[in-house]
């Protein structure tokens, strides 16, 4: 009966037709984009004006001696100025250098921790909340012990990084594996995903949204314990971000103080907004609000 | 429609050969019957719904048909054939496009890509999804994901499925016209179906046959043939009064809990 069928294709159609989503699929306008974008930028723009008037404000008030306190009719030409310079960049160069070598440590100590931790019951019995409870820790406290255990090193750095990072990665890790919805895994189990194919294609894709918030989580820790060490744990007058702030500041120039907390909070929202992004497009993919 | 005590067929090659099976989950005074001596023989296929009401065991009978579990006593022979599951949820993986989804099982029986591909899109086809390839599973209503459940079923090559009360949680409308669909992809693949729910006229409307179950622990009380003449609707008289009996011995099940 062909008519028949036909008559049902149609019927489902129109029923798929209507359950789906009014809009769905349709491409958003030039103009509407650039008003979204628009309208997520202005606020930013008013905060960051009338945080700079107040900081004005108060340097004109005469609270504190210019030189100590100037304000951002100073401050942001010498940012100008420090960015055309080399030593800038190699300072910039030598910090995002030791965060990145930092953080990637830290991720596969994370990582490897988050499996055995998640996969060994024993294991997460003894040290499962040692794991929380570092991630509570300031890892500032470490850096007594790492300069006795390395010196005044890179290495003393590195260890405070990883020791700050990395359970917030095994962290999210952890509790991405251990939350991955009972009801999946139960279809994975029907369809015979067993072993190796039941993380390549279930767990570890199931656990990537807690996974990156967790990593989010470890860069913030990272970049903290990092310009902690830097602060600390200066090398050979090596250059770099916290070695320009302490030599700002044995010099009294309070100019390029400023400047260099300006650059380190860019540089701190700049990674912030490449996370949010990459935990939004995978919210996205998943039709998680 | 007859009323069997014996289910005919047990000398014939079953699809599905559920033989005396008991299952006990826990151990000591804590233990649960949830199934109790139940023999159930499917024919190939054959459509067979199975219903009861709250703790009959229906989706432990499932569980066990389909190897996810042990029986504590007894057998269960599905002959070599495969056997694929669907349950209430879709349970589509939500990183993958509904073509990754449907891609899953073949991946598992390691069929090459350009092979998954071709049969993605037939599998699409025959559940008249043709072009959602690329949709992901929360662009799609319940009723669409249901059916890309199904095909996802049928990409695992079964030809005995399971259906754990897939269309319990659609509205009235689309689960009429899945109801058509069902019948008509168990005709064309030639499958063999077993079929839990706990409505008994959806029972009616797609079974051959409907086994009542009773409730802790689950034993099969009765088989009914159904004999209406198949497309069914789910609305007609027939239906309705084969339904009717089937609900009432069910009621005189569920009193039996009562205080």
């Amino acid at each position: 009966m062909p008519g028949e069928s036909s008559v049902r294709d149609r019927q489902l159609q129109g029923l798929d037709a209507l359950e789906q989503k009014p809009g769905e699929g349709q491409r958003v306008g030039l103009s509407a984009r650039a008003r979204t974008l628009w309208a997520a930028t202005w606020p930013k723009l008013v905060a960051v004006a009338i945080v700079l008037a107040a900081w004005q404000a108060v340097a004109w008030s005469g609270w504190r001696p210019v030189y100590v306190f100037p304000g951002p009719d100073q401050v942001l030409p010498r940012i100008a100025q420090e960015i055309t310079s080399a030593g800038f960049w190699e300072a910039v160069g030598v910090t995002m250098r030791r965060a990145f070598a930092g953080f990637a440590l830290a991720l596969v100590v994370g990582v490897l921790l988050g499996l055995a931790v998640s996969q060994v019951k024993i294991l997460r019995v003894a040290i499962g909340s040692l794991i929380t409870g570092l991630q509570t820790m300031p890892s500032i406290v470490w850096f007594p012990f790492a300069m006795l255990l390395y010196g005044i090193s890179e290495s003393a750095i590195m260890f405070v990084i990883i020791l700050g990072a990395a359970p917030s990665i095994a962290g999210g890790l952890i509790s991405g594996i251990d939350y991955v919805p009972r009801q999946l895994m139960r279809a994975g189990h029907a369809m015979g995903l067993r072993g190796v194919q039941r993380y390549t294609l279930l767990i570890v894709p199931a656990a990537l949204p807690m996974f990156v918030t967790g990593l989010k989580q470890g860069w913030a820790f990272a970049w903290r314990s990092l310009m902690a060490g830097e602060l600390l744990v200066i090398i050979d007058q090596q250059n770099s971000i916290g070695w320009a702030l302490s030599q700002a500041r044995q010099l009294n120039d309070a100019e390029q103080l400023l400047s260099y907390v300006v650059i380190v909070l860019f540089i701190g929202i700049v990674i912030d907004v490449f996370f949010s992004w990459a935990d939004r497009s995978i919210r996205a993919r998943w039709g998680v609000t | 429609m007859s009323v069997t005590t014996e289910s005919p067929a047990r000398t014939r090659a079953a699809a599905i050969e559920i033989d005396r099976i008991t299952k006990v989950f826990g151990h000591g005074p804590g233990a649960l019957t949830a199934i109790d001596g139940m023999s159930v023989s499917v024919r190939p296929r054959e459509f067979v719904a199975i219903v009861g009401a709250s703790g009959c065991g229906k989706s432990t009978l499932l569980s066990l048909v389909a190897g996810l579990e042990e029986p504590t006593v007894g057998t269960v022979d599905v002959g070599g054939h495969r056997v694929a599951m669907m349950f209430q949820e879709a349970s589509l993986f939500p990183w993958l496009t509904i073509g990754g989804n449907i891609e899953v099982p073949m991946k598992v029986n390691g069929v090459p890509k350009a092979e998954r591909r071709r049969r993605v899109a037939e599998l699409l086809d025959l559940v008249r999804l043709t072009g959602f390839a690329h949709k992901r599973p929360h662009q799609l209503s319940g009723g669409m994901r249901q059916r890309v459940a199904l095909a996802r079923a049928l990409a695992q090559d079964a030809d005995v499925l399971l259906m754990d009360e897939p269309f319990g949680a659609l509205d009235a409308m689309t689960r009429d016209i899945l109801h058509d669909e069902v019948e008509r992809i168990w005709r064309e693949k030639s499958l063999t179906i077993l079929f839990v729910t706990h409505n008994v006229r959806e029972a009616v409307r797609l079974g051959d046959r409907v086994i009542l179950l009773s409730s802790r622990p689950g034993r099969v009380i009765e088989e009914f043939e159904v004999n209406g003449r198949r497309p069914r609707r789910i609305d007609s008289a027939e239906i309705a009064s084969q339904a009717a009996e089937i609900t009432d011995r069910l009621r005189v099940e569920v009193s039996r809990h009562a205080g």
